[in-house]
């Protein structure tokens, strides 16, 4: 088998505008299952998908949120978000709905920099 | 790291959070309608007079070419084409397509 990368899949878009939070989510199982280091980034508007209390069936769009409670079973457990963003949007980790790490946009820097391959949604 | 952005500053927030991310020493190739943040119109809105100090920063001469902004980038900006481009990308560790 190759050699495990450092994959990071970095959010920046709030759920339901646009596809690619569910995009990003569906690559992230892949790579999880080729047993990758996969790493998950929440930025700016991105830390909108983790929010708890989601209920898109008004818009008729099914709710992924529940996945990302789920990610913890494929092993991918390295989720961050930037404390930027987190408190631009007047949240908190209390109200998000799973357990991350919340980095300065230093330490995100420093993550980022260390990565074998980063993709953006 | 290699970072890449592809959209105008005056249109998304991707060059101002790649701006805040790249750590210094790194490179930012500027492709598409982000090469109008490297104009002189534009150095100083978008945060590129900024981060040259501390970024290496490239633009792509086709689409320069293509917006009419030759002759329009501040100093210090290096254009490169497309076999620039690749090279770019085959010197960095890694690289960072901002969307």
């Amino acid at each position: 088998m190759a050699a495990v990368k450092k994959f990071m899949f970095v959010n920046r878009k709030a759920p339901f505008g646009t596809i690619y939070a569910l995009e990003s989510l569906e690559v992230v199982l892949i790579a999880a299952t080729f047993d990758q280091d996969v790493s998950l980034v929440f930025l700016d508007d991105g830390v909108y998908e983790i929010v708890k209390g989601q209920n898109p069936k008004g818009i008729g769009i099914k709710n992924h949120s529940p996945t990302y409670r789920a990610l913890d079973g494929y092993d991918v457990e390295k989720l961050y978000v930037e404390r930027e963003s987190m408190e631009a949007r007047g949240l908190t980790e209390a109200d998000l709905l799973v357990p991350v790490e919340v980095l300065s946009s230093t330490e995100m820097a420093d993550l980022m920099a260390e990565q074998d391959v980063v993709l953006s949604f | 790291m290699l970072h890449i952005v592809n959209k105008s500053h005056a249109q998304t927030t991707s060059l101002q959070s790649c701006l805040r991310l790249a750590k210094a020493g790194s490179a930012l190739l500027l492709i598409e309608d982000a090469v109008y943040a490297a104009t002189h119109a534009g150095a100083a809105g978008s945060g590129i007079a900024d981060a040259m100090s501390r970024l290496k920063v490239y633009a792509l001469q086709p689409d320069v070419d293509a917006r009419g902004m030759a002759g329009k980038l501040v100093d210090g900006v290096t254009t490169v084409d497309y076999a620039g481009f690749v090279g770019l990308v085959a010197e960095h560790p890694n690289n960072q397509s901002w969307l």
